[in-house]
């Protein structure tokens, strides 16, 4: 019986999804095929030339880094504000900041084209400044781009936290005589800290392998790891040399993940945080 | 802030340097909510955008503003390359719904019973299908179908003596089983999300009653469980409808979806037709939202659920 209710599931995470992922490993040290595609081999030369040629990975750390940090500055005093402020309005607040998250990611990143082109705020600054501003193509508009599309992301862990925040604390400290920074920095940190985390990863992992946003809003000029493996895989053909750089992604993407798990959780036992 | 607080505010009133504190403490709060508002216009802005210029009676230029029309959306509506691509869309979108619902409930139920050890991989598994980014899982699924279609295409070819042999190819069918796997693992964790906070006491009074185990099911835990997989059928719908990137790797021959017709016309320059569409698509999954938001609300007002019983309230849950 139970093992029935679970026949399905295990067939779609084995087959779909551990299977995958182990050709993709195999397929990383073989050849490209004459007319694209695999063809077996052992070889590290798909891992070498990543190595000479960083410059997507390098440009997607970037962008993946600074988005988190834009999105954490971004998140924090909004989801505090409802969660603390907005006493009667806060159940439609809530509902109001899901919607656009449940909106087609792709129509609302093909506004944005439209938004900070020519005739939104590139003409705009244009027309202010006297000089041609571009915005679309530039890594200004793909990070725009990307804070606009995973914002939501940050905000709900970080809420749920200031949510359980217990206001009583926050008086206490003040009664004890500390100030307006002690008390953010001993009471409401700590607290929020296990939110500001799982969104953080929640935000930084899409953004590694993001690939629409630069498609649309980088007009080809902006190229970040997801635009090399889609090249590689829909246009070259070239699926080891696209195999290996998925493989490196993971690992690159496992590292950094570890490593800030590690980072932020060190002397904070017993405030362990999980990935989700 | 209770009365003595207020009390304490007037008191401090009366030096100079309270007034300064109070009025920093103002200029704080203006900016929270400013800041709040600004977060908002920028969420909602391109929707707006989009549904704004899919009115414009233009002839040509999508910006160039021409007066209020509804003729694209009649030429969009006719387009026959639109219509096929919604009817793609709107079958994956329930098949897969159905699908991912229906085994991610099973798995979740199935997971109660499984020991510790066990349970911990498929937790594992979980988050993995859920955490590694989508181009990746779009890559690996289109390698492996790959394989498939040619090893079942050379079977086909060396068994077949007589006519054209039988071909497999990619079509509608691959994208359901990869939209499955991401979809399966949100059901799975709201159901178990639900499953969790649910009453022991309320089974253990029906087994207590020899109802059966199916009976029991039907009757008390299913019902508990319905507004987890309400949303977790209305979610699986929604990212499926809304997939691209899963959806562009791959796709056949004529299984083209909405998202990749729409993305194709962002190539050759956007017309009002194209937001016509994603009028459209916005309007399709926001009744859903707002319809399961709706269905799920009564219904828990009247059993008296948990408070995450909305698919709103549940993702904001689980987040």
């Amino acid at each position: 019986m139970t093992s029935l209710l679970m026949a399905p599931a295990t067939f779609w995470y084995l087959v779909l999804l551990v299977l995958p992922l182990v050709i993709v490993a195999i397929y990383s040290f073989g050849v490209r095929a004459p007319d694209g595609g695999y063809q077996p081999a052992f070889t590290f030369d798909n891992y070498g030339t990543l190595l000479k040629r960083p410059g997507p990975f390098t440009s997607s750390l970037l962008i993946a880094i600074s988005g988190t940090i834009l999105c954490v500055l971004l998140a924090f005093p909004f989801a505090y504000f409802i969660a603390t402020r907005a006493t009667k309005r806060k159940g439609l607040l809530l509902v109001l900041l899901v919607i656009p998250f449940w909106t087609s990611f792709l129509i609302r990143t093909i506004s944005l084209v439209i938004i900070l082109g020519s005739d939104g705020i590139g003409g705009f600054l244009s027309n202010l400044t006297g000089q041609n501003v571009q915005i679309l193509g530039t890594m200004w508009a793909v990070l725009i781009g990307i804070v606009y599309n995973y914002l939501p992301l940050m905000i709900f862990p970080v809420y749920v936290t200031l949510e359980r925040l217990d206001r009583t604390l926050l008086e206490a400290s003040k009664d004890l005589g500390a100030g307006r920074w002690a008390t953010f920095r001993q009471i409401t940190l700590p607290i929020v800290w296990p939110g500001l985390i799982t969104g953080s990863i929640l935000v930084f992992i899409p953004l590694m392998g993001e690939y629409v946003v630069p498609a649309i809003l980088g007009n080809g000029k902006v190229f970040l790891i997801g635009n090399v493996l889609q090249l590689d895989f829909l246009s070259s053909r070239d699926w080891p040399a696209g195999s290996a750089k998925a493989v490196s992604l993971i690992l690159v993407m496992l590292i950094t993940v570890s490593f800030y798990l590690w980072a932020t959780n060190r002397g904070r036992r017993g405030r362990e945080v999980s990935l989700l | 802030m209770s009365a003595s607080g207020i009390a304490i505010g007037e008191s401090r009133r009366s030096h100079p340097a309270a007034v300064g504190r109070d009025r920093f403490k103002s200029l704080v709060e203006g900016w929270f909510r400013f800041h709040t508002g600004a977060i908002y216009v920028f969420l909602f802005l391109p929707i707006v955008v989009v549904v704004v210029f899919s009115f414009n009676g233009t002839n040509r230029y999508l910006t160039d503003w021409n007066g209020f029309s509804l003729k694209w959306y009649a030429r969009a509506l006719s387009d026959t390359q639109v219509q096929r691509d919604l009817w793609n869309s709107v079958t994956i979108g329930i098949i897969n719904a159905i699908l991912a619902t229906a085994f991610g409930t099973m798995a979740a139920l199935g997971l109660q019973r499984v020991p510790k050890r066990m349970r911990s991989f498929y937790d594992a598994l979980t988050y993995v299908s859920i955490i590694i980014p989508e181009i990746v899982i779009a890559l690996a699924t289109l390698i492996l179908f790959a394989g498939f279609q040619n090893t079942a295409n050379g079977f086909f070819a060396s068994v077949t003596t007589v006519g054209k042999p039988f071909k497999v190819g990619l079509g509608q069918w691959s994208i359901i089983l990869a939209h499955v796997l991401f979809n399966l693992s949100l059901v799975l964790l709201l159901v178990r999300a639900r499953l969790s906070g649910m009453d022991r006491t309320l089974v253990d009074a029906s087994y207590d009653l020899f109802a059966t185990p199916w009976r029991t099911f039907r009757q008390i835990t299913f019902p508990q469980l319905l507004p987890a997989i309400v949303a977790g059928f209305l979610l699986s719908f929604t990212f499926s409808f809304d997939d691209y990137v899963i959806s562009s790797f791959v796709a056949g021959v004529g299984s083209q979806t909405l998202p990749l017709y729409i993305f194709g016309q962002t190539k050759q320059g956007v017309t009002p037709e194209t937001n016509a569409v994603a009028a459209v698509m916005l309007v399709v999954t926001l009744t859903i939202l707002v319809g399961g938001q709706f269905l799920l609300g009564r219904q828990s007002r009247r059993t008296g659920g948990s408070s995450a019983t909305t698919p709103i309230a549940i993702v904001a849950e689980q987040a």
